[in-house]
């Protein structure tokens, strides 16, 4: 893995978190699907490549050498082209895949060793999941779906529909209930699929390419949806995407894989100001950086604003920033929503910036 | 030079064997099985040939529609007419009998080998022989070890009649979707709750499929059975043939025609164009709690959750 997976948090992270423990602790952990792993893992050792030993041994390497730590509240964007490895990854957080070698612990306890009915008992408890194509269950009302995973943990039926519709309604599917998966709109099924993650109301919850199926506008929707409930609860959200512009919204840091390894792992902002290769460049090749990035996103707390320099609040547009910074003396400060100062932007920070989207 | 196997007499020592060292066994699976067919006959027998009656025309209505519950009442009347009542009753008897019978076993067994692939690879075959053979060689352990009567019958009945449920079910659990599962398992379902919350009810309408299938053989294979004396229409049919009685053997058959019929209209409607009907009828009648409403809208659904329509047995 590459050294520039910085762990620090951001500005941004600073701002927003208080709870500041680790929550996902990933080490060196490894997927290899048939073959002979252990000859696998001494190929790669040799420096082979994935294709490499695919070809020599039958061996899928679809996660290698992955390590990172995700904070307690954290958005952690996971991007990658297909086949990359980001399902097999998210699933070894819940071990609905096992990690061939490696460690994966939460909240502190090593769940690669846990067994059946501790893991069953975590799962029920400490983290849920949303699905691509929503995985609803045909047969059940929408209601019946949301409370599935508090059927699924033995809870009573009025206790359970309480806090099924109780989520229902936090998406806005309070007048569904009755519906069945069927009647609903793409949008509309994920958010059942989104409140039956909360309904349990864990501190974790694992997306794989959650929105990737629905059609853009609504994909905004739900990302906005998904922004405004953190906003009301904050949640350690592990989010699967192969869409940046839906990374750099949602995400707190970024993490990208290729071919089974991450080669960066970094805020936003880092990601598109310093990529760690061509594959993370081609990301955003085509991403229009203006429209992705707020004020808040490029202001260094490095940089001291320039006397008498207008005040910019940090959901500011770029193309406001650009008209204040171009006519001031020094680099323009940026406050956050809550009134603190997160830094400021120069000159040359901005160009630096509208550069990367040529 | 002659050149003979012996395989008959190999087969006579095997049969004896059997009936010598396992007549217990033998004994209990006739009881059971008796006590099943009797049961469900005296069930049945027990009602006035006009409450029956009404019971499959609001079945038909129910299920179906009112231009076949007008049929269902015109079949019935005419069954009544031909006078095959008791003889009608006594196959439908042990069509069901066998039914539940071959669903009871055949269930768990497809789904243990959508579980397990070496299982799958191993009775697969099996199953195909079973298909393939003639009905007749059924009738032929079954009356070795069984004698003559019901219950032979009823027992070949059984074993022919169960292979498209054992396969269908094993189908429609392999075949639900892998993110179905994987939510299941996500939200913590243990193995009996993944089948019973997920694999179980997402494949009800393959597993239907397969049990409307049965059904069918069930009923071919009862006529057939008469011959070692399980009773009912295939009696009628088979008196006709030895008296070379034309009309006495195309009443029979027309019984079965019409029994055919109803058992395919109405078990298929279980299987698509209702899962909710089928969920509500299932938690109507084993629901400890009681959830009337939620009928609406799962007519489009069970439409595309039902891979297979139709039938083929
Ligand atoms: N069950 C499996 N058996 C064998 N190979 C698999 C399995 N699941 C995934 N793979 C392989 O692992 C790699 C990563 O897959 P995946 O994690 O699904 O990638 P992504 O979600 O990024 O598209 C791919 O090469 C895929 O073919
Ligand atoms: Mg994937």
């Amino acid at each position: 893995m590459s050294d520039a997976a910085l762990q620090q948090p951001s500005a941004r992270d600073d701002a927003r978190q208080e709870a500041d423990e680790d929550r996902i602790v990933v080490e060196n952990a490894y997927k290899i699907f048939g073959g002979n792993p252990d000859e696998a893992y001494r190929l790669l050792g040799e420096g082979k490549t994935k294709d490499q030993i695919f070809r020599e041994t039958g061996a899928t390497v679809a996660v290698q050498d992955a390590s990172f730590t995700v904070k307690s509240g954290e958005v952690f964007v996971i991007m990658g082209l297909s086949g990359s490895g980001k399902s097999t990854m998210v699933r070894m957080l819940n071990r609905l895949i096992d990690p061939t070698f490696g460690t994966v612990s939460i909240n502190g306890q090593n769940i690669t060793a846990m067994n059946r009915k501790a893991l069953i008992d975590l799962r029920r408890r400490d983290m849920s999941m949303v699905f691509q194509s929503f995985a609803l269950m045909p047969h059940q009302t929408v209601l019946e779906n949301a409370a599935f995973g508090l059927t699924v943990s033995g809870r009573d039926k009025a206790d359970r529909e309480a806090r099924a519709l109780e989520a229902l309604e936090a998406v806005g599917l309070g007048q569904n209930a009755r519906s069945y998966p069927s009647e609903l709109s793409g949008g509309m099924k994920q958010r059942v699929g989104l409140a039956r993650a909360l309904a349990n109301d864990p501190p974790v919850l694992l997306m794989d390419e959650a929105f990737s199926a629905l059609d853009p506008l609504i994909r905004t929707e739900m990302q906005d949806e998904l922004i405004r409930l953190q906003r009301e609860h904050r949640r350690t959200i592990v989010f699967i995407s192969h869409d940046l512009d839906e990374a750099m919204r949602i995400g707190d840091r970024i993490a990208i894989m290729q071919d089974g390894r991450f080669v960066q792992i970094d805020t936003p902002d880092k990601i598109v100001s310093e990529p760690a290769n061509d594959y993370v460049r081609s990301f955003f090749r085509n991403v229009d950086v203006t429209q992705v990035f707020k004020a808040g996103d490029i202001a260094d707390p490095g940089v001291q604003p320039g006397d008498g320099v207008t005040e910019i609040s940090a959901d500011a547009s770029l193309d406001e920033v650009l008209s204040i910074v171009s006519n001031a003396d020094g680099p323009a400060p940026v406050t956050g929503e809550d009134g603190k100062r997160l830094g400021a932007i120069s000159k040359t920070a901005l160009l630096k910036t509208f550069d990367k989207s040529r | 030079m002659e050149f003979n196997i012996e395989i008959g007499d190999g087969v006579s020592a095997a049969v004896d064997y059997i009936r010598n060292n396992f007549q217990d066994g033998l004994d209990g699976i006739a009881t059971v099985i008796e006590w099943v067919a009797d049961g469900t006959f005296i069930a049945l027998d027990i009602m006035p040939w006009w409450l029956l009656t009404a019971l499959l025309v609001v079945l038909s209505l129910w299920r179906v529609g009112w231009k076949f519950s007008l049929f269902t009442l015109g079949a019935m009347l005419l069954v009544v007419g031909m006078g095959l009542w008791e003889e009608t009753v006594n196959t439908l008897a042990l069509v069901l009998t066998a039914t539940f019978i071959a669903l009871v076993v055949g269930i768990p067994i497809g789904i243990a080998m959508s579980r397990n692939d070496t299982l799958e690879t191993l009775v697969r075959p099996i199953l195909d022989l079973m298909q393939t053979l003639p009905p007749f060689v059924y009738l032929i352990p079954a009356a070795m070890f069984f004698g003559l009567g019901k219950v032979p019958g009823t027992i070949a009945t059984i074993v022919f009649a169960m292979p498209p449920v054992v396969r269908l079910t094993n189908l429609g659990i392999r075949q639900v979707s892998e993110e179905n599962v994987e939510a299941g398992l996500a939200f913590g379902c243990t193995d009996w709750q993944l089948l019973s919350k997920v694999q179980f009810p997402l494949a009800l309408p393959t597993i239907m499929a397969g049990v409307n299938q049965t059904i069918m053989l069930a009923l071919s294979m009862v006529v057939i059975a008469s011959m070692i004396g399980a009773g009912g229409l295939g009696n009628t049919v088979l008196t006709g043939i030895q008296r070379l009685d034309v009309g006495l053997g195309f009443e029979g058959g027309l019984g079965v025609v019409v029994l055919a019929i109803l058992l395919d209209r109405i078990t298929q409607s279980f299987g698509h164009g209702a899962t909710g009907g089928l969920f509500s009828f299932l938690k109507s009648v084993f629901a400890t709690g009681s959830r009337a409403e939620g009928h609406s809208g799962t007519r489009d659904e069970a439409k595309e959750a039902s891979p297979a329509h139709g039938r083929n047995g």
